[in-house]
């Protein structure tokens, strides 16, 4: 090889780098670890984790113990899937194209819009994208989260925001939810107002009057979702959002420590042109057979680069993927009866803990998986004394809310039985 | 190939859940969903053999040679999927309290260690998902920077080269920054007469790519640190090709202040379709109390999240990032240790015989050595035979090959930008040189074959004008236009690829 490039040594190739700033040691890394070396010691490093298989978890607080089906990471290990490049060469591509039309498909069909792109990083970012649209699509520059929005959502809509151009105000809640009459006071001349439903408390808002609020003042209401929630809830689309945005993990994705993940981004067809990320799209080829392409494209950076509606060009699609079948597993029914199987058991959960004692922080607000808990002492105490018991009863809602030191944040997914329910009153009101 | 709603057949379903007896609670009527979703009804026979046909559409570096260029299309070694489904990582909260997470903090913490090593920058924040979310990370640090410095008002631009990534241009944008072009000189540098003029206290910072997306080496790179910091800007480091010089130069021993990684290109994340990515990013001491929260750091012998950090730009993602995405690069450098040397090395070696091989039959518009990657251009064929750079592109699906990145980067007409990655054997790197060569002689003598190509994937070239302008992005069942024959197919001659 060396022969036909024409030179006598692999240093050769390396001149062109000035001399001034090459290394000239070697790395200072540890040795390499053979493959069984490798998998020992990352086993040791897992092993000291302790995973939702070792404790009994009520975590949540945006990320969710739901079952992933065995399809999921059968479809998932399949090389092809795994291991191609976005698809810009379409006749390479038409699996993984065809699989993100009918992942646009389903999230359409989960909110009610009209598009959907291929995904965003997370449930977090999406909401920044979703500002992004509707700055240029209102020309205002004022942005309104409910406070009730998860507030790591919050927190990277604030860091997007000076670079944004964007003013961020937020409506705080009253008792769980927020007051539809107040936000519209909020959203006059705003570009969008984000609220959350289930709300980050687990609590139903007034969705319906809170988009409706968001469009009277002329700012574009937009709804953070759950998808699984979303055989039993309304679809953001029924009442009048114009964007529809959440973090996927629920459906089809594994904890994995926060990620990756995928956030979806759905909107009304009027913002098609506005989509931030890859669209996949159907046409014909040269025979007038059906065929997907992406589409849309100059939107995007690689095309119109600093115009584009975004610079994202790397995203979730393999996690998208594994939604797409979990929801495809799941079926309308197999959705609904998850949703319902989350509202009983999280309802027993409630019930169970009030007639124990505990108090409900929010106790005449319906909820859906989740729900506020005071614990009777510091929420840290309650967790560290259940912990020693082998049960992790919730989030510590007083690490971002004011008040609510007491107070823990409550999953129940549909993997807990009753019986773990009842595990978790026992060490709680122990 | 139908789709998966096409399949459906209403009461069938995959999934079985979980039976209780409990009552279901009421949902209040106006928020009760209306009509259910119409997702597919289908068995788990049908869903796993409808999957399995849609894999069988697709082509991954498993599949074949992928020599995208800029995108690093390596081999994603197996033995990084075993243990990132490791329960202890797969089913792990990220809430879970630190004494309960000590193996995904110490994971983290050894990711950012071996990161800061390998790029020669002290200070790590892996929360970006993407490159270019890691861009735009960058760049909001030097906003806050700079305002902490109380020079926000003045430093208002970012200069950046023609060659660079459309993702760099767009971060810009996005941070509320203004762009300042740069030409690239005959060498395939970046222009230094042009540059001097650009850069002043109005400045904020450089973007630059280096190795360049045209797979040189900057070789002014020490006179671009030098104008940038006398004006007192600072310099961002887009790692994209990064796969070209780890163990043999340093962007931090070069001048850079913030570096971002594509973990899903040098550091071997399976791409997945489009993603996920993991975009980290390195700075100097100066820029460290801006990263974002939480920085996972050591105490001791613990390891914790450190969510004080007051002048930090806040979070840019949810939780402490793709964390499977680290595990997976974690392992993957630790299989290499100080040998990930030899693994640019190689890859640098693969693409100059590449190169060697191509470089009479196609145009060469900067005629060096290159590293990781390197840019032909198509334009004698189009001249001479009316071929493009696209029909070149179709050609090799024919003969078993991913194309190239074409049509990039823009300042070299009908570009073929060809990255061979160093996971791929001679005899494979001789076999897609044949094919390039034997395009050329087709060129002239069937120029057709070309043109109507590929003769052998599962669709013929496709109508993305006929996208573009009726878009159908969504299935919409009953009212769904079943598609018919159209004229000739429209291709799109823009960037395929990086």
């Amino acid at each position: 090889m060396l022969e036909t490039i024409g030179i006598d040594s692999v240093d050769e190739l390396f001149e062109q780098i000035p001399a001034g700033v090459r290394l000239g040691r070697s790395l200072d890394l540890e040795p390499a670890l053979s493959e069984s070396e490798l998998v020992a010691h990352l086993t040791e490093l897992a092993s000291r984790n302790l995973d939702t298989g070792r404790e009994l978890s009520f975590l949540g607080a945006g990320i969710y113990d739901h079952y992933v089906p065995a399809v999921v990471d059968a479809v998932l290990a399949r090389g092809e899937f795994l291991t191609a490049y976005t698809p810009y060469q379409p006749e390479m591509s038409q699996g993984v194209l065809q699989a993100i039309f009918e992942y646009q498909t389903a999230i359409c069909e989960l909110t009610g819009m009209d598009v959907s792109n291929a995904s965003g990083y997370d449930g977090t970012t999406v909401a920044a994208d979703a500002c992004y649209v509707a700055k240029h699509a209102t020309g205002r520059s004022k942005v309104v989260l409910a406070e009730t929005v998860n507030p790591q959502v919050r927190q990277v809509v604030k860091t997007y925001a000076p670079g944004f151009g964007l003013d961020v105000v937020e409506v705080p809640h009253r008792n769980g939810t927020i007051d539809p009459d107040e936000l519209q006071a909020a959203a006059s001349d705003a570009a969008c107002v984000i609220f959350q439903q289930p709300n980050f408390f687990g609590c139903l808002e007034p969705a319906p009057d809170l988009a409706a609020a968001a469009g009277d003042a002329g700012a574009l209401a937009v709804a953070h979702v759950d998808p699984v929630s979303l055989g039993v809830l309304e679809a953001p689309g029924a009442y009048g959002c114009a964007l529809a945005i959440g973090e996927g993990q629920s459906a089809g994705n594994y904890q994995s420590y926060g990620g990756p993940h995928y956030g979806f981004f759905a909107a009304r067809s009027e913002f098609i042109r506005r989509m931030p990320g890859r669209i996949s799209g159907e046409t014909v080829d040269s025979n007038g057979e059906r065929g997907f392409v992406l589409t849309l494209q100059t939107r995007e950076q690689h095309i119109r680069r600093e115009k584009a509606t975004s610079n994202i060009t790397t995203n979730q699609t393999l996690l998208a993927l594994a939604g797409l079948v979990h929801l495809s597993w799941l079926g309308p029914q197999g959705l609904r009866e998850l949703g319902e199987t989350c509202l009983a058991l999280s309802h027993y959960a409630k019930e169970r803990l009030s007639e124990a004692g505990l108090e409900l922080v929010f106790p005449d607000k319906a909820t859906f998986k989740e729900f506020a808990v005071r614990a009777g002492r510091p929420a840290k105490d309650a967790i560290r004394s259940a912990r020693s018991n082998g049960v992790h009863p919730g989030y510590a809602l007083g690490r971002d809310h004011a008040g609510l030191d007491d107070a823990l944040l409550v999953a129940v997914s549909e993997r807990r039985t009753t019986e773990e329910i009842d595990r978790l009153v026992e060490v709680l009101t122990a | 190939m139908k789709l998966v709603y096409e399949k459906s057949k209403p009461g069938r379903r995959a999934s079985s859940l979980p039976k209780h007896d409990l009552p279901t609670p009421e949902i209040p009527d106006e928020l009760r969903r209306s009509s259910p979703p119409r997702l597919p009804e289908i068995s788990e026979p049908e869903l796993v053999r409808h999957f399995t046909a849609l894999a069988d559409r697709t082509f991954g570096v498993d599949t074949g040679f992928y020599p995208l260029g800029s995108c690093t299309m390596k081999h994603n070694p197996r033995v990084n999927e075993r243990v990132v489904s490791l329960p202890g990582f797969r089913d792990l909260h990220p809430l879970q309290e630190e004494d309960a997470s000590q193996g995904a903090l110490e994971l983290m913490w050894r990711l950012q260690e071996i990161l800061a090593e390998i790029v020669g920058l002290p200070a790590v924040s892996l929360q970006p998902a993407a490159g270019s979310q890691g861009e735009l990370t960058g760049l909001l640090l030097m906003r806050a920077y700079f305002s902490d410095r109380g020079e926000g008002e003045q430093r208002r631009e970012i200069v950046i080269p023609d060659t660079a990534h459309g993702t760099n241009p767009a971060s810009v944008t996005m941070a509320g920054y203004e762009l300042v072009g740069v030409k690239t000189d005959p060498r395939g540098n970046v222009d230094l007469d042009d540059l001097r003029g650009k850069v002043g206290p109005q400045t904020a910072g450089l973007m630059l790519t280096n190795p360049s997306t045209l797979g040189l080496f900057d070789e002014g790179i020490e006179e671009i640190t030098r104008i940038f910091h006398e004006a007192g800007a600072l310099m961002y480091y887009d790692g994209a090709n990064l796969n070209a010089i780890c163990g043999i130069s340093r962007p931090g021993d070069f001048g850079f202040d913030i570096v971002h990684f594509n973990l899903h290109k040098t550091f071997s994340q399976p791409h997945g379709g489009g993603g996920p990515g993991g975009g980290p990013i390195a700075v100097r001491e100066r820029l460290e109390p801006f990263l974002p929260v939480p920085a996972v750091v050591r105490d001791g012998e613990a390891f914790r999240l450190d969510y004080e950090r007051p002048k930090s730009i806040g979070k840019v993602r949810g939780f402490c990032g793709p964390f499977g995405v680290f595990v997976r690069s974690y392992a993957y450098i630790r299989s290499f240790g100080p040998a990930l040397k030899e693994m640019s090395e190689v890859a640098v070696l693969n693409a100059n015989y590449m190169l060697a091989l191509l470089k009479d039959a196609y145009e060469l518009p900067f005629d060096r050595l290159c590293m990781h990657e390197f840019v032909l251009s198509g334009r004698r064929l189009k001249r001479e035979h009316g071929v493009t750079t696209l029909d070149v592109a179709k050609r090799l699906m024919d003969y078993g090959f991913h194309p190239p990145t074409i049509y990039f980067p823009l300042i070299v007409p009908e570009a073929l930008m060809i990255e061979p990655t160093e996971t791929e054997a001679k005899e494979t790197l001789d076999a897609f040189a044949e094919a390039m060569l034997a395009i050329v002689r087709e060129a002239a003598e069937a120029p057709e074959l070309l043109k109507e190509a590929p003769h052998a994937r599962p669709v013929k070239r496709l109508d993305e004008v006929r996208a573009a302008k009726n878009p159908i992005v969504r299935y919409r069942f009953e009212e769904h236009e079943q598609p018919h024959a159209a004229g000739e197919p429209r291709q799109l001659e823009a960037q395929k690829g990086a």
